[in-house]
């Protein structure tokens, strides 16, 4: 046997050895939940990218849609401006929320989530964890779009105090609404249909909302469908909140369609993830 | 506390009409490497998913260091490290970042964390790539990345699924050697592979496994002893004396007397070395020249083919090529 294969084998031996005692008890839920959600930090920071593709759809549509359809649609770009941003961020935020779906099946199409299964820690912190790297995510990405707002002329009436409740109220919606989409990957063999299932349901949902224009020029059958929207029910209560008269009923509305799919989606997530693949 | 690392009755999982596992007995005692020999889709990973809780069995029960499967996953998962046979590491993160994150999973905190990562990260030579991300690395780099990560604790027993499968000569040396490492470290080890040198090179004992069954067990040695004792070939220097050999070799031994496609040599299996010795003896007593000559010891490749009627990795339906 030669010099380096007798050292490999003496240094795997060794490091072995001087393994520390098994902890007592394993770190609890909270602890582990917290190093999932670094662990998913971690990812952005190595694949900052990610957050760019989230947030580049909503800037273009900001730019776009503010400089050409603004004066026509609402006088001035400055005024479409003010009705578009609240409803843009939005939709960054539902956007973003797809991800939460995206690395989980990321993460099991490779192999990563067999050890993780295998550790005698909480089971389902992978997903604890990687929903409370969502919160930085959305906040984030709902700050970025927000600046380039403010840089191209918005204000929020209401202050620019009123972002900290829009986000607070964003981050909750998007937290329930997220369940669909961690249960979808949990569904599916491959990141890119989570994807594309998953653009399949936001594309109507965004664009069938009060987000880009006021309902009112609608036909009457899709007034019927934009009024019952989860989407534009959030753009309502943000638009309030924003312009400074919050109201309460708008806001639980808005989270009336969140809740639902938490409590429906959120034990299915749960249970596809706990049954073996 | 039970001297049996592993120990299954009729362990068995079926996906749907299919038996992946169709009964399998396994005695696995501790300190021991152990290895589960078989071609692909014999029921390998799924038989080291069901031991390491991953997967429920269908059928029978498994005791794990002394721990039911079934009954007590949670406590077999506090004594066992999994590497599976698709390199299971972060690919995202780099080298240093995966190592810390399993620390910081198995309760280490702070300072304890990050100089275990290192020290793992130093001791399988990958300290110069632990900034890297993963998906930087070798398949030989992330193979030991992902052993590595199997060894923040010590483990009582390490399940490794095909550690060398895809590797180049020198990577798969390297796992040997870290796999002989860990053994004398007292760790017991359940290792399935696909390549019958493996399993002769580092396993104490053999379980040959096909279609889900165990067909042979044994240690190399018995294993091969199945198979008889062995082949001599010889081959001639003066070619003008082939008929003369080959009469001789059909006299003094029992095996059917195969002459080599260059005219000058034969090969015959021998049922024991001393028969092969005794008919080099009655060559040379006839004054029949060799130019060279050897007596092998059956190689598992045969071992597995006198099993299942086989060569091993055939799994693609073609028709078994002739025994040499």
């Amino acid at each position: 046997m030669s010099d380096m294969s007798q050292t490999l084998k003496q240094a795997a031996e060794s490091v072995v050895q001087s393994a520390p005692e098994r902890a007592e008890r394993p770190p609890h839920a909270i602890s582990v939940s917290l190093t999932y959600a670094w662990r998913a930090l971690l990812k952005i920071k190595h694949m900052p990218e990610q957050l760019f593709d989230v947030v580049v759809t909503p800037i273009m549509f900001t730019v776009m849609f503010t400089y050409l359809f603004g004066g026509a649609l609402a006088g001035s770009t400055d005024a479409y401006l003010q009705f578009l941003l609240p409803g843009i961020l939005v939709q960054t935020i539902v956007f973003t929320s797809v991800y939460t779906g995206f690395t989980l099946n990321t993460d099991i199409s490779k192999g990563v989530f067999d050890r993780f299964r295998s550790l005698p820690v909480w089971s389902p912190g992978p997903i604890a964890g990687a929903m409370l790297a969502d919160v930085f995510r959305f906040t984030a990405s709902g700050v970025i779009v927000f600046i380039v707002g403010t840089l191209m002329g918005y204000r929020p009436e209401g202050g620019f105090i009123a972002v900290i409740p829009a986000l607070l109220l964003m981050n909750a919606f998007a937290f329930g609404f997220g369940w669909i989409f961690t249960a979808l990957a949990l569904s599916v063999r491959t990141p890119s249909t989570v994807m594309t299932l998953a653009w399949l349901v936001l594309m109507p949902l965004t664009f069938a909302s009060n987000i880009y224009v006021d309902p009112a020029t609608m036909p009457g059958w899709l007034q019927a469908v934009v009024a019952v929207n989860p989407v534009s029910l959030l753009v309502t209560a943000i638009r309030d909140i924003m312009a400074g008269t919050p109201d309460l009923r708008a806001v639980l509305l808005a989270l009336l369609a969140p809740g639902l799919i938490a409590a429906v989606f959120g034990p299915v997530t749960m249970w596809l993830y706990r049954k073996e693949r | 506390m039970t001297a049996l690392a592993i120990e299954t009755r009729a362990l068995s999982r079926r996906f749907g009409e299919k038996r992946a596992v169709d009964g399998i007995d396994l005695e696995v005692r501790r300190g021991e490497i152990f290895a589960v020999l078989g071609p692909n889709g014999a029921g390998k990973t799924t038989l080291v998913r069901m031991l390491a809780t991953l997967l429920r069995p269908t059928g029978g029960s498994a005791q794990v260091l002394g721990h039911d499967i079934e009954r007590e996953p949670r406590e077999v998962r506090r004594k066992i490290s999994l590497t599976g046979q698709f390199a299971s590491v972060d690919e995202d993160l780099t080298g240093y970042e995966n190592l810390l994150l399993l620390a910081r999973l198995s309760g280490l905190k702070g300072s304890h964390a990050t100089g275990r990562a290192m020290d793992l990260l130093g001791a399988f030579d990958l300290a110069d790539a632990a900034g890297q991300q993963a998906k930087t690395y070798s398949g030989g780099m992330r193979r030991k990345l992902d052993i590595a990560s199997s060894l923040i604790r010590r483990p009582e027993l390490l399940f490794l699924d095909e550690p060398t499968t895809g590797l180049d000569p020198r990577s798969r040396n390297q796992v040997w050697d870290i796999v002989r490492g860990l053994a004398a470290s007292g760790t017991t080890i359940l290792l399935t592979t696909q390549y019958l040198e493996e399993a002769d090179q580092l396993a104490g004992e053999i379980a040959v496994v096909d279609h889900g069954r165990i067909i042979a067990r044994g240690t190399s040695a018995q294993l091969k002893a199945k198979v008889g004792g062995g082949v001599l070939q010889i081959h001639l220097a003066r070619p003008d004396q082939r008929d003369e050999a080959a009469r001789l070799l059909a006299g003094t031994l029992a095996g059917e007397v195969r002459a080599g496609g260059d005219g000058a040599s034969f090969s015959v299996d021998v049922s024991d070395p001393g028969a092969g010795l005794a008919a080099l003896g009655a060559l040379s007593a006839a004054g029949i020249a060799l130019s060279g000559y050897s007596l092998s010891q059956p190689s598992l490749d045969e071992v597995f083919f006198t099993l299942t009627g086989r060569p091993p990795e055939d799994e693609t339906g073609r028709a078994p090529e002739a025994r040499p």
